[in-house]
């Protein structure tokens, strides 16, 4: 089944916020924000901008008449700023004018003086002023301190990978309209709709049940939108709430990228040990997170750096600690994958450091310490149903591994000005939110009285197709064409309390709620039939739009039967709860269950570099992905795809500078380069993996939005190699992006 | 006034002729399919056709980037966007293809790919290539590309199977069109020009840099386009070539001449920003910009080309290299413009190449870029000229190094002196493209990569290492 959405799409069809018709007068926002990375504010004058044409309001932190606090996690960050700005792009205050262009206008004319500190931007100054969101949090396996006596062989070293623009192609965006008795109803480019009623809420006074969050869509999210949609949308209802008028927030590009967080940058010193006979003994890890200004979900990407610290490997002594560092940038946030990625490519920094120093490839130290099952992880679940070794061998039996390693060094052999380069990227990812407490979800299932189906969860679509994941649930339950199947708007007032769609698992929850709905309508239909072909309710099935008893046809259609409900005044409504079985984690330990299951991968990942020039081309990434049993294949495709290109980016090109004043110089597509057309690897090729899939997915479908993203890091070892293969003279270092600028430096190192 | 045809609608404006086509599209006429990604020609998001009639009496369609586009560049033509291009009750072959492949994901790109390939039916060629090339302005950041580069190798085959030579009929007859497309070009015939003696103080050459940083600033003003003040000719004669100032990039990367005297003219424009931006961006304006990387000028400037400054009737001509003076400083006075550049036709023992490298290969700014002109007889080098950007203020024209090798016999090691030479004469700054020692080792690479390319008996990879 196509993405529901696609025929809008192609037509340009489709709603997203800023193209919702606007009521008549409507007015427009702009944030004047910080443009220094630390300081006081000694003045703020408003006056000119105030005066101009058209300019309705300028609101400040005074404008607020609730809390001035935006925290999630922990409250540590004011919506609008009051005597102090610790980020560039911090907002100060909201412009509201008759159009766009006055409110532009209205933001040169505001006056400001500061007071300027000495920022912060770095996390070694703020792990030395211990500067932290949180206290360092550790997980121990086994003994670190004994066992590094016993290993054979020791490597340390240093991994960096750096920051991630989001670059969602909808920047952030949010359209409030007043209800009658204060109530307001608001459309928000958001991946937590509940999120933004609740801080929205807090920051007004106001109750929960007088914001009413609807999502229709959004142009791809990423992670970036999980929190980071809250400010504008609760600054566009903060309008509302003064000027009774609808207002519109969108955010620039320019602004986009200034104001808001981005993928945390680690520096990261590890420590790794081997036995003899290459088995990993002990693994330990300082990763310095640079979280920003505030906390945002740094504490949550912390943990999920730590549950990722091992990858797909069994370490019996392992102590990681993560120092989440307050800085003056902006506040970083959930980037698909979520401080994983980063933990992933520090060990396979380290493994890829010990193989080199040994003499022997990285596959072979990978393929020694696969994680099996029984083995426990660092933090105390012990893993079952692994499929790391038959994803190994699905991979040798369908891309013949050995003879694509010989090739590549065939080639170096015979090639001055071309290097190729090859590695392995195995991935083991934990789906669940990691905070066992959202682990839930709910879903509204209406039968219209003319067979129709409307389906209301807390599902956000942002590109993923979830969307189209839940009409295949309720259709497959129903056995009934998806064409009656609509999927409505997310909407609090329908489904309340909703999770953001995020951590992979918006599918299993919401699809698990809609499974439950759609089988407790069923049994009612089935009561409701049975009457009616005076036959046991358990012999009645559906199928294919008609009733069967004992697996026979009746002529009893889809459509009568819900007729015949209703005319019989049974209920065609079904609001379902479905909560994760199983997980558990008790953080004052930090041992538990966390996940409901794992998915599992290994990427091959081969290169060129053009050794003139220093560019490069990836001639080929082929990749065996644990899918479960995928309910849709070729849109799970696209997010393997999707999430293989953006590592790739992540690794290669795209790069966020600051300069040491906290100033980001990276601000523009121009100057921000993420992957194009031609950038992506000539072949991409996804093997299956043939398995029985987890009972905790829905319909045994794997989560498949972030494991994939870490297949891209195979591509800065493959470079690392064939830099090497050029210029034996070349000191691997971990510091990524590997960028044309590294590549080129790398080859003619001394 | 601006009077166009957007879609099937007939259009007249008073607005500002400086003023944005996509803030008319999506504010004024409510179509919001034409999405705001960048408002900087960086993701496609917002790519229009512009169709206009052209020499031969043809009308044919460019994609363009409408954040960048003035409304006067609309006046008398057809401002196409995607709901211009959907058909009543079923989707165009091109849709069904998207459709068919999940190159869509959260649909937020998509109609401005499903615009930018269409235009490129209006390709001379049809290759894969060249398909691929008109979708390389737009970003996606879902489906990582594979998807797409498969529906748009179906597309090439869809259009050469609908015998496609940019025929709006055989377009419209395979559904690639609407039928509405068919009566156009005498619509558009009835749109009178516009007042040829507007004189206002700003002359836009395609702005597809101008309106990155100054949009807001222009959506109140009058404008003229530079196509109202100089052609857009390409002319070989007497062993000269004659650009007017007009000629946008893909005027010069397609034109037939230039190709064949350049055989890889479309690999180096291929290098140079995106299909959107190179049919909007001007010759006139690269040079006027005075960018440190400007493309253009690099490779202009190892032609040796002479520019002609016009100021009303006043006439005269000056080198290229000794128009730029300093960071964005020209010697163009109040009241001149660029009228045309020209450069003398290598000959059959003169060499040209072009490199270019930048973070991202398409579609960005270069690190460093460089060309180099070089004549040789009896294995000496007779003429020389050599240009970097990146490393300087200016596009630069390495003067010291072209001159230092000029007449010497050309080996190896003459061909090392000279980047002896070269690194004197050089100022690379470190800045958010790469650091200063980067931008010297690249230029000394690409300095050697134009010898290895043109001469690999000469000289290898090896001799540099």
């Amino acid at each position: 089944m196509k993405n529901i959405d696609s025929n809008n799409h192609v037509q340009g069809k489709s709603i997203f916020v800023d193209d919702i018709p606007t009521i008549s007068g409507t007015l427009f926002g702009t944030i004047f924000s910080s443009s220094i990375a630390h300081g006081k504010i000694i003045k703020l004058d408003i006056s000119n901008a105030s005066e101009l044409d058209g300019v309705t309001a300028i609101l400040t932190h005074i404008d607020i008449p609730g809390e001035n606090q935006i925290g999630a996690i922990i409250q540590d960050e004011v919506l609008l700023a009051e005597d102090e700005v610790h980020f560039i792009g911090q907002p100060i205050a909201l412009i509201i004018a008759e159009s766009e262009s006055i409110s532009l206008k209205a933001r040169e004319l505001i006056e400001i003086d500061f007071e300027e500190y000495d920022p912060i931007v770095n996390v070694q100054d703020a792990k030395n002023n211990e500067h932290f969101i949180l206290p360092p949090r550790s997980f121990k396996l086994g003994d670190i301190s004994k066992v590094w006596e016993d290993c054979a062989f020791i490597f340390e070293g240093i991994a960096k990978s750096g920051g991630q623009e989001h670059l969602y192609l909808e920047t952030q965006g949010s359209y409030a309209i007043p209800l009658e008795n204060g109530n307001i109803k608001i459309f928000s480019s958001t991946q937590g709709p509940t999120v933004v009623q609740k801080i929205g809420a807090r920051v007004l006074g106001i109750s929960m049940n007088q914001i009413e969050v609807d999502v229709k869509r959004l142009g791809g999210a990423f992670g970036g939108k999980e929190d980071q949609a809250t400010p504008w949308a609760v600054l566009s209802m903060l309008a509302v709430y003064h000027l009774q008028k609808p207002v519109k927030i969108i955010l620039s590009r320019h602004d986009d990228i200034y104001m808001t967080g981005k993928r945390h940058p680690y520096e990261t010193n590890y420590k790794i040990g081997f036995s003899e006979d290459l088995k990993m003994l002990a693994f330990e890890a300082e990763y310095l997170q640079n979280a920003g200004a505030a906390a945002d979900l740094s504490p949550a990407i912390t943990e999920r750096t730590l549950f990722h610290s091992t990858n797909s490997y069994f370490i019996p002594n392992v102590r990681t600690t993560v120092y989440s560092c307050k800085t003056n940038l902006t506040p970083n946030t959930a980037f698909r994958g979520f401080g994983a990625p980063q933990a992933i490519f520090v060990i396979e920094s380290a493994i890829k450091n010990a193989a080199t120093q040994i003499g022997i490839p990285a596959r072979e130290l990978q393929e020694i310490n696969m994680i099996v099952d029984n083995d426990s992880f660092p933090y105390g679940q012990i893993a079952k149903n692994v499929e790391l070794k038959k994803i190994w061998k699905t991979a040798q039996d369908n891309f013949n591994f050995y003879k694509i390693e010989k090739e590549v060094c065939d080639f170096n052999d015979s090639n001055d000005n071309l290097k190729k380069g090859i590695s392995f990227i195995p991935v083991t990812f934990g789906v669940s939110f990691t905070n066992t407490m959202m682990n839930h979800a709910r879903a509204l299932v209406h039968i219209y009285q003319d067979g129709s189906i409307g389906i209301s969860t807390g599902a956000v679509e942002m590109g993923q197709s979830v969307n189209t994941k839940m009409i295949q649930v309720a259709s497959h339950v129903f056995s009934v064409d998806s064409k009656r199947v609509k999927i409505e708007s997310t909407n609090t007032t329908r489904v309340a309390n909703t999770s953001p769609s995020a951590a992979s698992s918006t599918a299993d929850l919401n699809g698990k709620a809609v499974e439950k709905a759609c089988n407790a309508l069923l049994i009612r239909l089935k009561e409701v039939a049975g009457k009616k072909l005076q036959a046991e309710p358990e012999s009645i099935d559906f199928k294919d739009e008609l009733v069967i008893t004992n697996q026979k046809d009746t002529t009893l259609t889809w459509e009568e039967i819900i007729w015949e409900a209703f005319a019989s005044r049974v209920s065609l409504s079904e609001s379902s709860h479905y909560s994760t079985p199983e997980i558990n984690f008790d953080k004052s330990i930090e041992k538990g269950h966390p996940f409901a299951y794992h998915v599992y991968g290994l990427a091959i990942t081969t290169a060129t570099i053009d050794c003139l020039r220093g560019t490069h081309v990836i001639d080929s990434v082929r990749i065996v992905h644990d899918f479960g049993k995928s309910i849709n294949q070729e849109i799970d495709n696209g997010q393997i795809e999707g999430a293989l290109v953006q590592g790739v980016g992540w690794m290669t090109m795209e790069e966020i500078v600051h300069n040491n004043k906290g100033v980001l110089l990276s601000n523009a597509l121009s100057n921000y380069k993420v992957p194009d057309i031609y950038s992506v690897p000539e072949l991409v090729e996804i093997i299956p993996l043939e398995t029985d899939g987890n009972e905790n997915a829905i319909l045994k479908s794997k989560a498949v939005g972030e494991p994939p993203f870490n297949y891209g890091i195979g591509i800065y070892f493959a470079l690392q190699d064939a830099i090497y293969a050029f210029n034996s003279n070349y000191k691997y270092d971990f510091d990524a992006p590997m960028t044309p600028e590294k590549v080129l430096l790398g080859l003619y190192s001394k | 006034m601006i009077e166009f045809i957007l879609n099937n609608e007939h259009v007249v404006t008073e607005l500002p002729s400086g003023s944005i086509l996509l803030n008319f599209i999506r504010k004024e006429k409510q179509l919001t399919g034409t999405k705001i990604g960048c408002r900087e020609g960086d993701c496609g998001a917002c790519t229009v056709l512009i169709g206009s009639i052209d020499q031969q009496g043809k009308l044919i369609y460019k994609s363009v980037n409408s954040c960048l586009t003035p409304i006067a560049s609309a006046h008398q033509r057809h401002v196409v966007t995607i709901e211009g291009l959907n058909l009543k009750d079923k989707l165009t072959p091109i849709q069904e293809i998207f459709k068919k492949n999940n190159a869509t994901q959260c649909g937020f790109c998509t109609p401005g790919f499903i615009i930018s390939i269409t235009g490129s039916a209006f390709n001379s060629d049809t290759s894969i290539s060249s398909v691929m090339d008109s979708i390389g302005g737009n970003i996606c950041r879902c489906t990582g590309y594979s998807s797409i580069q498969k529906s748009s190798s179906e597309i090439a085959q869809l259009l050469v199977n609908s015998g496609n030579n940019g025929s709006i009929s055989k377009l419209t007859s395979a559904g690639i069109l609407p039928e509405y497309f068919l009566n156009i070009q005498n619509r558009l015939l009835a749109i009178p020009n516009i007042s040829s003696n507007s004189n206002n103080k700003y002359i836009v050459g395609g702005g597809t840099d101008l309106y990155v940083s100054q949009s807001a600033e222009f959506e109140s003003k009058a404008i003229d386009l530079i196509e109202s003040k100089c052609g857009n000719g390409i002319t070989l004669n007497n062993g000269v070539c004659i650009i007017e100032a007009g000629a946008s990039a893909t005027d010069i990367m397609e034109n037939n001449d230039l190709i064949s005297l350049f055989t890889e003219l479309k690999s180096y424009f291929k290098l140079i920003s995106s299909k959107q931006i190179r049919n909007t961006g001007t010759l006139g304006g690269n040079l006027v910009n005075a960018s440190p990387i400007a493309d253009l000028a690099i490779f202009f400037l190892a032609l040796n080309s002479k520019i002609s400054i016009s100021n009303n009737d006043n006439l005269r001509s000056i080198f290229l290299k000794d128009f730029f003076k300093g960071y964005k400083l020209i010697d163009l006075n109040e009241g001149e413009i660029i009228q045309s550049m020209a450069f003398n036709i290598p000959e059959e023992n003169e060499y040209f190449n072009f490199e270019k490298v930048s973070k991202r290969t398409h579609l960005d700014i270069a690190s460093v870029n460089s060309a180099i002109k070089i004549s040789i007889r009896n294995n000496h080098i007779s003429e020389i000229h050599i240009s970097a950007g990146g490393v300087a203020p200016i596009p630069l024209y390495l003067k010291n190094t072209s001159s230092f090798l000029k007449g010497k016999e050309l080996t190896s090691q003459n061909i090392r002196k000279g980047h002896c030479v070269l690194k004197e004469e050089i100022s690379p700054i470190s800045d958010v493209r790469g650091s200063d020692v980067y931008k010297k080792l690249l230029l000394k690479q690409l300095y050697f990569a134009h010898f290895i390319k043109l001469f690999p008996e000469k000289i290898s990879i090896a001799d540099i290492k």
